[in-house]
């Protein structure tokens, strides 16, 4: 019982944490709450996987938000839509499109809860939202950084469904190189660009 | 000793280690020995058999474990080996001229390794994870440091990406589709998610966008790179699906697919090279084209299409690196690769030219040079299919021509009181007469490749039949 109201709960957070990825403008925001995102998805996890083995899901996704963390903390920038006039970026904007994806996920949870028996709601929904929440944050950026945390998002909804169908510890290592080399490409990407050039005298 | 440990581990652990020279010749030298010492052994060493040295006796193991998992590398796997290491080699060989040695080699070296790991993981589906960390490790490959990062090195990591839950959970899905194998919805959506999971890694139509784009905005040569050894290791790791379930090989609408996939691919990526006006976009169609060639191949499903998968490998790479490497050559020396910026360009780097339109006219199937051949079987074979089908296939082709035709008159468009020079370098100059000599000798004498291709649908026993 009370396993199941955690669950619920974490699917609450999940659902906070995706929407406000999409929201928020202030890079601080968006990692601490990629990394309540990640906590959110051990406790999902553990249910299909021993403790220990889903506490790699958690650590993995803590130090991908320290590696992005790291990097935007040494940049004077910082998250902002500069580079991305062209795009509608108004919060309510956001919302309403958030509230469209919302729609269809709602409307397949059924059927793949039919499809997938032995796996709980709670694990289902947060799955499907999270993968719904990142293409949609695929979807509406241009940004490398927002497109990272866009693909950490669908990895990690992705991860919540295959760790009840896929116990085994060579997949959980490659997942979670996967995630560390995404981080590592979103630092990359942080960093990449001309040097500014130095004025003499 | 075992297989996995040589032909996976060590070219990894040796990637970190070529990375340490700063002279990017010792760096292509180091890369090419390498890659040309593995593709040695593959072809040499026997695996799970023993080897006698005078006194000495030698056994390779077939398979290594990690993590409770197994990469296993057959002696099946020997050709395939030899075969993409030797081209690997080719690759560092022009990494140097090319300008990009210190940067491709390591990377490069790392993501052959991972790209061989793929296809000896086992359980196979485990590959998409494989293939992934090659994409990620081909970021820096394709967009330096010093460069911005454009939209098609995004593209290209988002669409890479996506296939990875696609292609896992599809591979889930079919694990109950052999254990029931009536449940005909469950098959369908199996065969979906794997089909949405091939056409994200092999950029089939409509998801190949990022190819032109990363040819406008990287090093030719490094996309070249990419766009040879990513759809060989993808379309192998999809042979391997074919081959293993039985119901996949037996429908006939896996045909369809391949098919229609296939000539989607060709025909628009013919026509869109035909009114391209960058010669980089042009490269990246006709690799588009190329791809859609080999799912034609597949398509036919029988021994003889298997043949002319694997028979597109060679001159499919050779094409691509001496294409890329006169397009790296001229963008070093020239602000953009777009018509305006190349018109005249032959009279100043003629053998650089030369390479780029024989190159590109190899993969259109141009008589005498590599890519006859192969092509000819190919749509002989496709217009015993069906003569439609044989048409499309033309009219793909015919785009492509008219590409290297509207190419070639560019190149050549130069006032007449301009003089003739040679501003290749050296090196630049002796790797592209070296690659038109083996596209010419490859178009007329295709047998010469024979011993190489030949064992190659060994590593699939039941593809084709």
């Amino acid at each position: 019982m009370m396993t199941a109201v955690i669950s619920w709960i974490s699917l609450a957070m999940l659902f906070m944490t995706s929407i406000g990825l999409l929201l928020a403008r202030d890079w601080r925001w968006s990692l601490g709450l990629l990394a309540f995102q990640y906590m959110g998805m051990f406790w999902l996890v553990q249910l299909h996987w021993p403790v220990a083995m889903a506490a790699v899901k958690l650590v993995t996704g803590w130090m991908v938000a320290a590696v992005l963390g790291i990097t935007l903390s040494g940049l004077s920038m910082g998250l902002g839509d500069s580079g991305e006039k062209s795009w509608p970026s108004g919060r309510l904007f956001r919302i309403f499109t958030a509230a469209l994806v919302l729609l269809p996920v709602i409307s397949v949870i059924p059927n793949l809860a039919r499809l997938l028996p032995g796996i709980g709601l709670p694990e289902i929904s947060a799955s499907l939202l999270l993968i719904g929440m990142g293409l949609l944050h695929l979807g509406i950026t241009a940004q490398p950084l927002r497109i990272i945390l866009g693909l950490l998002t669908v990895l990690a909804g992705f991860e919540i469904l295959y760790a009840a169908v896929e116990g085994s510890v060579l997949v959980a290592a490659l997942l979670a190189l996967t995630n560390l080399g995404l981080a590592l490409i979103g630092s990359y990407f942080l960093i990449a660009g001309p040097e500014p050039s130095e004025e003499v005298g | 000793m075992n297989a996995p440990a040589i032909w996976i581990l060590l070219p990894l652990g040796l990637s970190g280690l070529i990375w340490l020279p700063r002279r990017g010749r010792t760096v292509a030298g180091l890369g090419s020995v390498i890659a040309l010492l593995l593709a040695g052994f593959a072809w040499l060493i026997p695996i799970d058999a023993a080897l006698r040295l005078g006194p000495l006796s030698l056994k390779i193991a077939p398979s290594m474990q990690v993590l409770g998992r197994r990469f296993l590398l057959s002696g099946a796997d020997q050709p395939i080996l030899t075969l993409i290491y030797a081209l690997t080699a080719l690759w560092f060989f022009g990494s140097e001229a090319a300008g990009i040695a210190r940067r491709m080699v390591p990377l490069g070296l790392a993501i052959t390794a991972l790209m061989i790991g793929s296809l000896a993981v086992e359980p196979f589906l485990y590959a998409a994870l494989l293939i992934e960390m090659a994409v990620l490790l081909a970021v820096p490959l394709l967009s330096p440091l010093q460069q911005v990062p454009g939209r098609g090195i995004v593209r290209f990591l988002i669409y890479q990406t996506l296939a990875v839950p696609f292609i896992l959970f599809s591979g889930w899905l079919l694990a109950g589709v052999e254990a029931s194998p009536a449940d005909l919805l469950l098959t369908a959506q199996a065969g979906a998610l794997l089909g949405l999971g091939f056409a994200f890694l092999l950029a089939i139509f409509p998801l190949y966008t990022w190819i032109p784009m990363l040819m406008e905005e990287s090093s030719p040569y490094a996309v070249g790179f990419i766009l040879w050894i990513l759809p060989a290791a993808t379309l192998l790791f999809g042979s391997g699906f074919i081959d293993r379930y039985a119901w996949l090989r037996l429908s006939p609408q896996l045909i369809l697919i391949l098919r229609s996939a296939g000539l989607l691919m060709v025909v628009t990526g013919g026509i869109w090279a035909a009114f391209q006006n960058h010669l980089g976009r042009m490269m990246g169609y006709a690799a588009i084209v190329e791809t859609g060639f080999t799912l034609l191949a597949l398509s036919l499903g029988s021994q003889n299409g298997v043949l002319i998968f694997f028979m597109f490998f060679i001159p499919r790479a050779l094409g691509l690196a001496v294409w890329s490497l006169a397009l790296s050559t001229l963008r070093s020396n020239i602000e953009s690769l777009h018509f305006s910026a190349v018109q005249g360009i032959a009279r100043t780097y003629p053998v650089v030219s030369t390479g780029l339109i024989i190159a590109h006219f190899s993969a259109v199937g141009f008589p005498l040079l590599a890519g006859f051949p192969v092509l000819l079987v190919l749509w002989q074979d496709m217009a015993r299919v069906s003569l439609g089908i044989a048409f499309w296939f033309f009219l793909g082709i015919f785009g492509l021509f008219i590409g290297g035709v509207r190419a070639l008159a560019v190149l050549v468009m130069s006032p007449e009181n301009s003089t003739w020079g040679l501003g290749e370098t050296w090196q630049q100059g002796i790797l592209m007469g070296l690659g038109l000599i083996v596209l010419f000798l490859l178009g007329l004498f295709p047998q010469l490749v024979q011993p190489l291709i030949v064992n190659l649908p060994a590593a699939f026993e039941h593809l084709g039949h």
